[in-house]
């Protein structure tokens, strides 16, 4: 066997199409489900049965049960939606800008990945929708023709919104689906139990590895990526338009488009790090999930954190160099103001600490990256708050100047859908390959055709 | 006992290198209609089997249009004609503000178009298929390359095709019926 050599491998020697099959297919199909499993799950299904409680009091008695008020309209719901959104556009970068740029490590990493996107969507498209006070309304966002004779105003950011996140949950949902087609044809010519065939056999829709459907598959994939691609910078850019297309100082921005989809992507890796380094050590998928997987994404997280570093100093540069005085009360009240303390703390979660990453030691060291990440989510998290909620309590009306309190259905909401997020994710690692058998497989040196 | 008609000769192999030299020294020993399955997509094959024409790219540009002209006709029918809103006195058809719609649907319309396009052209979802009544054809999906010549080729004739692919020296070799 030859000795490591720098940079890491991205499998570790010795594998085979057979073993690499086995390992990963055999995590769904043969390995009992253990306690540790149920455990977790069932923790995260009693959290999100949290959520369904709050939603349900809150179809009972309205908005009115959150801390949303005049002036503060934008309450947990907006800061919980930009940051679940967020933290999908680290799968969608994963799977699509890294296929492009034929970054072959991301083959191990970016099924789960595209999972995580999935779920952090459906996560996120709640929030607007129970924000809208009559949520059983929803489907007004639409344009559809209609009795009542009106149509969404096209004009708005809000209803942009809705087309970006809608397309971009579905084209997430098509390339996480097209990219599991082969892994689950290898799930049903695997499994020994008649309804997993079934089912397994269902879902891959007769797959059989033709190499003309490969060729077409093939182009396709590229294709989505390709897709994908100017689709995940679009969405954040959306999302940062329904604040910098207003005139409120704080939103007012040309800076947030590329900061957001920055801050999207840094949030977004340190929930990838968060989820793999207990997936990998729980399955023993170190061989496949290796320290160069954690130091290539502690990088990205590096430089999308100096972005988001830039993005404030701009700001605070901005506020002062403007002299617009609303601008520069912005920034004092950001400093000085009564949620200064979750200031300092942004600062520090999201520019201080995350510099540690420069250490090579910390940025292959699984214990220390998953604290980093942590950090880096509770930054983030912190980010959309003084965005949202600092921007708006203190406009440019003395007498209109409010405060905001989230109450405890704000709590049970936003951690009710980290449940849901975490529940659907133990339901995908115990029912689908976590990571991409046929990419995996590409990957191995048997794989070489030699040239003729 | 009944009688079987035969979809055609199966012969599989170890590594893809084996899998793509065998398939091309078929296609040159005059076999046109042949095909390869294998557990991963392999570059070299499917010029190897002679595939040439994928119209994939081509649906993927339809749908991309249809999605951008759509996108941008709904926006300009319903502010210009069906339900003009006069805001300020701007244009009703103000298309700068009509571009991200246009966009998403674009994409939107692109990426499902992909999506169902390669399935409707791999002729998927599709149950049954006579190559699963192979028993070794299992592999397919793990670890095994596989050629087949089907028995539509006009060339095709039980016993000389099985000596032809025996010359090939694969794994092994198997009649599929259909």
């Amino acid at each position: 066997m030859d000795e490591p050599t720098t940079p890491a491998p991205v499998i570790e020697p010795g594998y085979t199409f057979g073993t690499v099959t086995d390992k990963i297919s055999s995590i769904v199909l043969t390995r009992p489900t253990s306690n540790g499993w149920l455990l977790g799950f069932g923790v995260a299904f009693l959290v999100s049965m949290g959520l369904l409680y709050a939603v349900g009091y809150l179809f009972l008695r309205g908005v009115g049960i959150w801390g949303v008020n005049i002036p503060v309209g934008w309450g947990f719901a907006i800061v919980n939606f930009v940051w679940w959104i967020g933290i999908g556009h680290a799968g969608t970068l994963i799977s699509a800008i890294l296929l492009l740029l034929r970054q072959s490590w991301r083959n191990s990493i970016n099924r789960f990945a595209e999972a995580m996107t999935l779920f952090a969507v459906a996560c996120a498209g709640m929030f607007p929708i129970l924000h809208l006070g009559r949520p059983w309304l929803a489907y007004w966002l639409f344009p559809y023709p209609n009795t009542m004779r009106v149509w969404p105003q096209f004009r708005s950011p809000l209803v942009w919104d809705v087309f970006a996140v809608s397309t971009y949950g579905t084209i997430s949902l098509l390339f996480w689906y097209v990219g599991l087609i082969p892994d689950l044809a290898t799930l049903r010519d695997r499994s020994e139990n008649r309804g997993a065939q079934i089912i397994y056999g269902m879902l891959a829709m007769g797959w059989r590895g033709s190499a003309r459907h490969w060729a077409r598959y093939e182009t396709a994939y590229l294709l989505l990526a390709g897709l994908a691609t100017p689709l995940v910078l679009s969405v954040h850019t959306v999302v940062s338009f329904d604040f910098a297309i207003s005139i409120l100082p704080g939103w007012h921005t040309t800076i947030f488009p590329p900061y957001f989809v920055a801050g999207a992507i840094y949030s977004g890796f340190a929930m990838v790090l968060m989820l793999a380094i207990p997936i990998r050590k729980f399955y023993g998928l170190e061989d496949f999930i290796t320290d160069r997987h954690l130091n290539n994404s502690a990088k990205v997280m590096l430089a999308t954190g100096l972005i988001v570093a830039y993005g404030y100093g701009m700001e605070a540069f901005m506020g002062w160099y403007s002299g617009n005085r609303y601008d520069s009360f912005l920034l004092w009240n950001r400093l000085h103001g009564p949620y200064a303390f979750f200031y300092y703390l942004l600062l520090i979660s999201n520019l201080a600490i995350p510099q540690v990453l420069w250490i090579r030691k910390l940025r292959t060291s699984p214990f220390w990256l998953f604290l980093i990440s942590g950090v880096i989510l509770v930054g983030m998290w912190l980010e959309r708050f003084i965005i949202v909620v600092v921007s708006l309590h203190r406009d440019f009306l003395t007498s209109s100047w409010g405060m905001y309190y989230p109450t405890r259905w704000d709590w049970m909401t936003y951690v009710g859908t980290i449940g849901f997020f975490l529940a659907c994710m133990f339901l995908f690692l115990r029912l689908l390959p976590m990571i991409s058998i046929f990419e995996m497989r590409t990957l191995l040196p048997e794989a070489e055709v030699k040239a003729e | 006992m009944k009688r079987t008609s035969i979809y055609g000769m199966m012969a599989e192999f170890d590594t893809p290198g084996d899998l793509v030299s065998a398939a091309r020294r078929t296609y040159e020993a005059g076999y046109k209609k042949i095909d390869a399955y294998t557990p991963f997509p392999i570059e070299e094959l499917s010029e190897a089997i002679g595939f040439h024409r994928n119209s994939v790219p081509l649906v993927v540009l339809i749908g991309g249009i249809l999605g951008g002209c759509s996108g941008f006709g709904l926006q300009y029918w319903i502010h210009v004609i069906n339900y003009p809103i006069n805001v300020g006195g701007r244009p009703l058809n103000s298309w700068p503000a009509f571009i991200v719609v246009t966009f998403e649907m674009t994409i939107l319309f692109a990426g499902i178009f992909a999506v169902l396009g390669m399935l409707a052209l791999n002729g998927l979802p599709m149950p049954y298929h006579p190559v699963f009544n192979v028993p070794r054809f299992a592999f397919a999906s793990k670890d095994r390359f596989f050629l087949i010549i089907f028995s539509s080729d006009p060339k095709y004739d039980a016993a000389s095709t099985r000596r032809f692919l025996e010359s090939l020296a694969p794994r092994s070799i198997a009649e599929v019926p259909s």
